[in-house]
């Protein structure tokens, strides 16, 4: 695409140093529009399989507790926990708080570390509970 | 809109005071969706079991199957509202732009057709042994 040199490029995810907060912020996006998507038609194809009788539902069960389903399903409940914490993150920035560079930086961080606990422990509570 | 003055298109095309609508509605369903899904997660982990019949069951009590049909309404509303942020970022063409809105709603209101149909019929067949 043609150019004027002599002018600035606008900052966009090349020219920036990646941070926790650039971090933070894309992964929120991702993690949204993955949960809207797989997620969303996953949980309607369960309550669809469970209405629709026990032969569908077992079809459910057969593709969710194949390895690619564990896979998703594990992706889906970190993707979940991670808009979880980066959307608290937002409740907080959009009362005016947390903008102070090292306190951002902290709970930018802390949304990961926070995900990743939360998805190990309900995967804890599930395989403890039954299966 | 014709061409008049400054102050005559400002009072036709002005503000409706509707502009944070969409934003608010994007926090209020957010709220929806961590307290409702919450709720479903912990019911999973609580559930005797996931097979067909405790699952089934478990959505034909009212106390469950309204909060449920609640959070795909949640759900659908929420994810309606943010994959149309993405999409107005991401797709520049008009043409495109307004297939990609139309499908959007097609897909949003679709799903929480299916989510919420697929739980009354649960809770209408009631208990199966």
């Amino acid at each position: 695409m043609a150019r004027t040199t002599s002018r600035p490029l606008s900052p966009h995810l090349t020219i920036w140093k990646w941070g926790p907060a650039m971090a933070v912020s894309i992964m929120h996006r991702v993690t949204g529009n993955g949960l809207a998507t797989v997620g969303a038609l996953g949980l309607v194809w369960w309550l669809m399989a469970a209405a629709s009788g026990p032969e569908a539902y077992a079809t459910f069960v057969k593709c969710a507790t194949s390895p690619i389903g564990y896979l998703v399903m594990a992706g889906l409940s970190w993707f979940f926990f991670q808009h979880l914490f980066s959307g608290l993150r937002h409740f907080v920035l959009d009362m005016g708080a947390g903008y102070e560079l090292k306190n951002n930086k902290l709970w930018s961080l802390l949304t990961f570390v926070l995900s990743v606990l939360a998805t190990l422990a309900f995967w804890a509570a599930i395989c403890t509970g039954k299966f | 809109m014709g061409t008049g003055t400054g102050i005559g298109r400002v009072r036709g095309l002005g503000s409706a005071r509707h502009g944070a609508h969409h934003w608010l509605a994007q926090r209020y369903t957010a709220v929806g969706n961590l307290l409702l899904v919450l709720w479903l997660l912990f019911s999973l982990i609580a559930l005797p079991g996931l097979d067909y019949q405790s699952v089934h069951n478990w959505i034909a009590h009212p106390l469950v199957a309204v909060p449920l049909m609640l959070m795909i309404v949640s759900i659908f509303w929420h994810l309606r509202l943010g994959m149309q942020v993405m999409l107005e970022d991401y797709v520049h063409d008009k043409g495109l732009a307004f297939l990609s809105m139309l499908l959007l709603n097609f897909y949003a209101f679709g799903g929480a057709a299916a989510g919420v149909f697929a739980i009354a019929k649960i809770a209408f067949t009631g208990i199966v042994k």
